[in-house]
């Protein structure tokens, strides 16, 4: 392979973009857990309440940050390193990206500094809602973005060519394209599981060093409901994301489930081995006929095979039908640990249940991996598109040079790294105090220096509550 | 009614623009003194001064990129590639100093120290990079067609590097005058001797880059009165009243300082900044690409700016109103146990 801007600019877009999005599937599902917690404190006057916002607000303004500065770039490079993709979907989908700036971005950035810093500085009820403006803009960020990936993945509502330029005709079914409600749910319930496991494997990481701890065992209790709900709901977004794949973009489908024939009763493959030199599987661990069934709704239905597509338009089959497994298999895994944990809720038994906490601990980090996984599938498998049927990747690069981006390249892992390890080290620190160690006996502030007389002193815990005004 | 759309969206990203350059213009320039400031604890107070509003100040940096690309993306297609190195050094000193807010204060004895040198560092190279982002635009691009056609180093002048060392100072000053407006005790001291430093340096670096950019392009030159080897002071006079602003910003922040004002050295700043904005976009208007692409070439469909500019005229009256009211929540002089850490 030769590392031309090209190759070079999609690794970096690649890299900068799977690390931008462990945030928004963090903090999505975070803040609106916050804004819960927050909600549950005001009305029902609940100490513990009040102590889970007060730490997982910590975690939160610690992954927000990385996700906006990681976010800050992805809107410069689509001009740096695509310009010509720019330049032609500009008029079609640069509205959406207004509309995600005007409508989600200054909100969340605003109302941000309130919900951290004005915990003293504005009554209990602006800053509730601060908190839920928070929530909502990361919701509608959310919808922008998926909305322009959608257009990219199911283009419509246009007229044009990529020569003479393109331009919307029918703004509802650009916003709106074929695909987006489908994908808007899949990722929103994707950051609700992601959020949900990290506090419970955060919370169960408590039980398991002190059970009595009332804080950890609410809010594990709270993500075992989430889970328990939101998993299997998420199979179902998934399913009818796939349909959607099945019908604008039969390639994808065919490289997620390895199908190089065109033909009814397709087996569908649990395991394989797909190379497309070969075109075909190595080796495959397969049922017989229930692939059609599965993506078509009938062994009978005739399922596209990557044999209906010319070779220079297949995606990469390999990763994308890995990917896909990795994907649904942690999804199957979420769902048994949902209902795990209602199962130990209803015996009461879940904050002692030593196994069950170690594997919440133990499922903690798979959110990401499932959301990373899933948009390898969404990305790869619409290759070698960049705007699906319309735009080329390699006629959509930059005119810029290898060393450049090389250049570019290596800085941004290097300084990835860096915040990644650090953020990593910082959150985990955390979480591992947990929620009660910052709350009550406060340890000297470390924004204080050890000289300083008041540096012992505990720490305000807030605004007193009504009762004592 | 037939509004001038592409005219419009001209103006948006212009004070967009605009907006960044004075509001991150002041927190950039918080960590560009950084490294002057003579206790932690006093870095500390400076940090949680500008806390609650960096992000929202560096979303209008989103909205100068994001806007151009929705409104002009012609434009962005052929500036960012033009100025790629600048551009993607800016986003590296970016991140750095914008975890930096918060990793610092999680950070302990060397993670903390890293941090502080990171905020500083990342705010300083951001700084200078946004110079030299400037700099590469005012001198201009070579196209090829409608697509960038020049070389990785074309950013990289004298003409750049006055102007990345001018808009540096511009940034100290806005910075420290910011300090004296919402610090108080020893720290509010210390940034009034900045402040002088910085209005000193800022005011030169001013003279010298306004002068090197009559002859950065023909046509930079003949707005201000100078063609073809004769003089129009009538051209000149036009636009006189723009120095003149920038005159009376500078007498401001003098005024300020001399007198022990609070408020008036960091307006006197704005303003400065508001004039040589001013000062640079009379040069290159109506390029949007200096020298050969006009905005209206770039525009986008007429129908995409008219979606967005209902959405603007919505939206962003309420984004300035809710923007106030966050300053106006943490109005006051700071002191170093402001965070929430």
């Amino acid at each position: 392979m030769e590392f031309d801007a090209l190759v070079l600019s999609r690794i970096q877009f690649a890299f900068t973009i799977a690390f931008h999005i462990i945030f928004p599937s963090f903090t999505i599902g975070l803040a609106s857990y916050l804004a819960v917690l927050e909600g549950l404190w005001l009305l029902t006057r609940n100490e513990t309440f009040k102590t889970l916002y007060l730490f997982w607000v910590k975690v939160f303004a610690l992954s927000f940050g990385m996700g906006v500065v990681s976010g800050v770039v992805m809107s410069y490079q689509l001009g740096t390193n695509w310009s010509v993709f720019s330049a032609v979907a500009g008029p079609v989908i640069g509205p959406l990206f207004a509309f995600e700036v005007l409508a989600a971005f200054f909100l969340e950035a605003s109302f941000l500094g309130v919900m951290l810093f004005g915990w003293k500085k504005v009554g209990p009820g602006l800053h509730f809602a601060s908190t839920v403006l928070v929530a909502f803009g990361t919701l509608t960020s959310a919808f922008w973005i998926i909305s322009a990936n959608s257009w990219m993945q199911s283009p419509s509502g246009f007229a044009g060519t990529v020569e003479e330029g393109l331009v919307a005709v029918n703004w509802l079914q650009v916003i709106f394209s074929p695909t987006f409600p489908e994908r808007l749910a899949h990722m929103v319930l994707a950051a609700y599981l992601t959020t949900a496991l990290v506090v419970a494997a955060a919370s169960a990481f408590r039980l398991l060093k002190d059970a009595s701890e009332t804080e950890s065992a609410m809010a594990l209790k709270m993500s075992i409901g989430m889970l328990a709900i939101v998993a299997p709901l998420q199979l179902l977004a998934g399913d009818l994301s796939g349909k959607d794949v099945r019908e604008h973009q039969p390639a994808k489908l065919a490289a997620i489930e390895a199908f190089w024939e065109t033909r009814t009763e397709q087996p569908f493959h649990i395991a394989a081995w797909p190379d497309r030199e070969l075109e075909g599987n190595h080796w495959e661990l397969s049922i017989p006929k229930i692939g059609s069934w599965i993506t078509g709704g009938s062994v009978e239905t005739e399922i596209q095979g990557l044999d209906a597509f010319a070779p220079e338009d297949r995606p990469p089959v390999f990763i994308v039908f890995w990917a896909f497994r990795l994907m649904v298999g942690l999804g199957l895994a979420m769902i048994a640990l949902g209902f795990w944990g209602a199962w130990t809720i209803w015996r009461g038994s879940t904050a002692r249940n030593q196994a069950f906490l170690r594997a919440c601990v133990a499922m903690g980090p798979t959110g990401f991996v499932a959301v990373i996984s899933g948009w390898i599938v969404a990305e790869v498998g619409r290759q070698p598109y960049v705007i699906y049927g319309v735009l080329r990747t390699e006629d959509a690069v930059s005119p810029i040079g290898a060393g450049a981006v090389s250049a570019s390249l290596l800085a941004f892992l290097v300084v990835y790294a860096i915040v990644f390890s650090v953020g990593a080290l910082y959150i985990l620190r955390l979480l591992a105090e947990g929620p009660v160690a910052g709350a009550h006996e406060a340890p000297p502030s470390q924004d204080r220096p050890p000289g300083w007389a008041l540096g012992a002193a505990p720490e305000d815990p807030g605004p007193p509550d009504k009762e004592d005004r | 009614m037939d509004l001038d759309l592409p005219l419009v969206w001209a103006g948006i990203i212009a004070l967009a623009v605009l907006l960044y350059v004075m509001l991150d213009g002041f927190d950039l320039g918080i960590g560009i003194l950084f490294p002057f400031a003579r206790s932690p604890r006093d870095r500390d107070t400076m940090m949680n001064s500008i806390a609650p509003y960096w992000d929202g100040n560096e979303t209008w940096l989103v909205l100068g990129g994001g806007g151009l690309f929705a409104a002009f993306p012609l434009a962005y297609a052929i500036i960012m590639p033009a100025l790629y190195i600048p551009i993607l050094l800016m986003m590296m000193a970016l991140i750095l100093r914008g975890v930096a807010f918060e990793f610092r204060a999680r950070g302990r004895t060397r993670g903390k120290a890293f941090w502080t040198g990171a905020f500083a560092g990342g705010s300083t190279v951001a700084a200078l990079s946004q110079g030299l982002v400037l700099g590469g635009f005012i001198q201009g691009v070579t196209l090829n067609g409608e697509a960038f056609g020049g070389g990785p180093f074309d950013w990289l002048t004298p003409y750049t590097l006055l102007v990345a060392v001018g808009l540096t100072a511009g940034y100290a000053l806005l910075g420290a005058t910011w300090l004296i407006w919402r610090t108080e005790d020893d720290l509010h001291g210390d940034a009034r001797r900045w402040a002088w430093r910085a209005a000193i340096a800022s005011a030169a670096l001013l003279v010298v880059v306004s002068l090197a950019t009559l002859f950065v392009h023909p046509q930079v030159a003949a707005r201000w009165g100078f063609e073809d080897g004769a003089f129009d002071l009538a051209r000149l006079a036009l636009l006189s009243p723009i120095p003149l602003l920038g005159l009376a910003g500078l007498g401001l922040v003098v005024w300020g300082l001399a007198k022990g004002g609070h408020v008036a050295p960091f307006l006197g700043s704005l303003t400065v900044f508001v004039s040589g904005y001013l000062g640079l976009a009379v040069g290159f208007f109506p390029n949007i690409v200096p020298y050969d692409l006009t905005f209206r070439q770039a525009a986008s469909a007429d129908n995409a700016l008219g979606l967005m500019l209902v959405g603007v005229a919505i939206l962003l009256p309420v984004i300035l109103a809710y923007t106030v009211w966050v300053y106006w929540v943490f109005r006051g002089k700071v002191g170093a146990d402001a965070g929430y850490h």
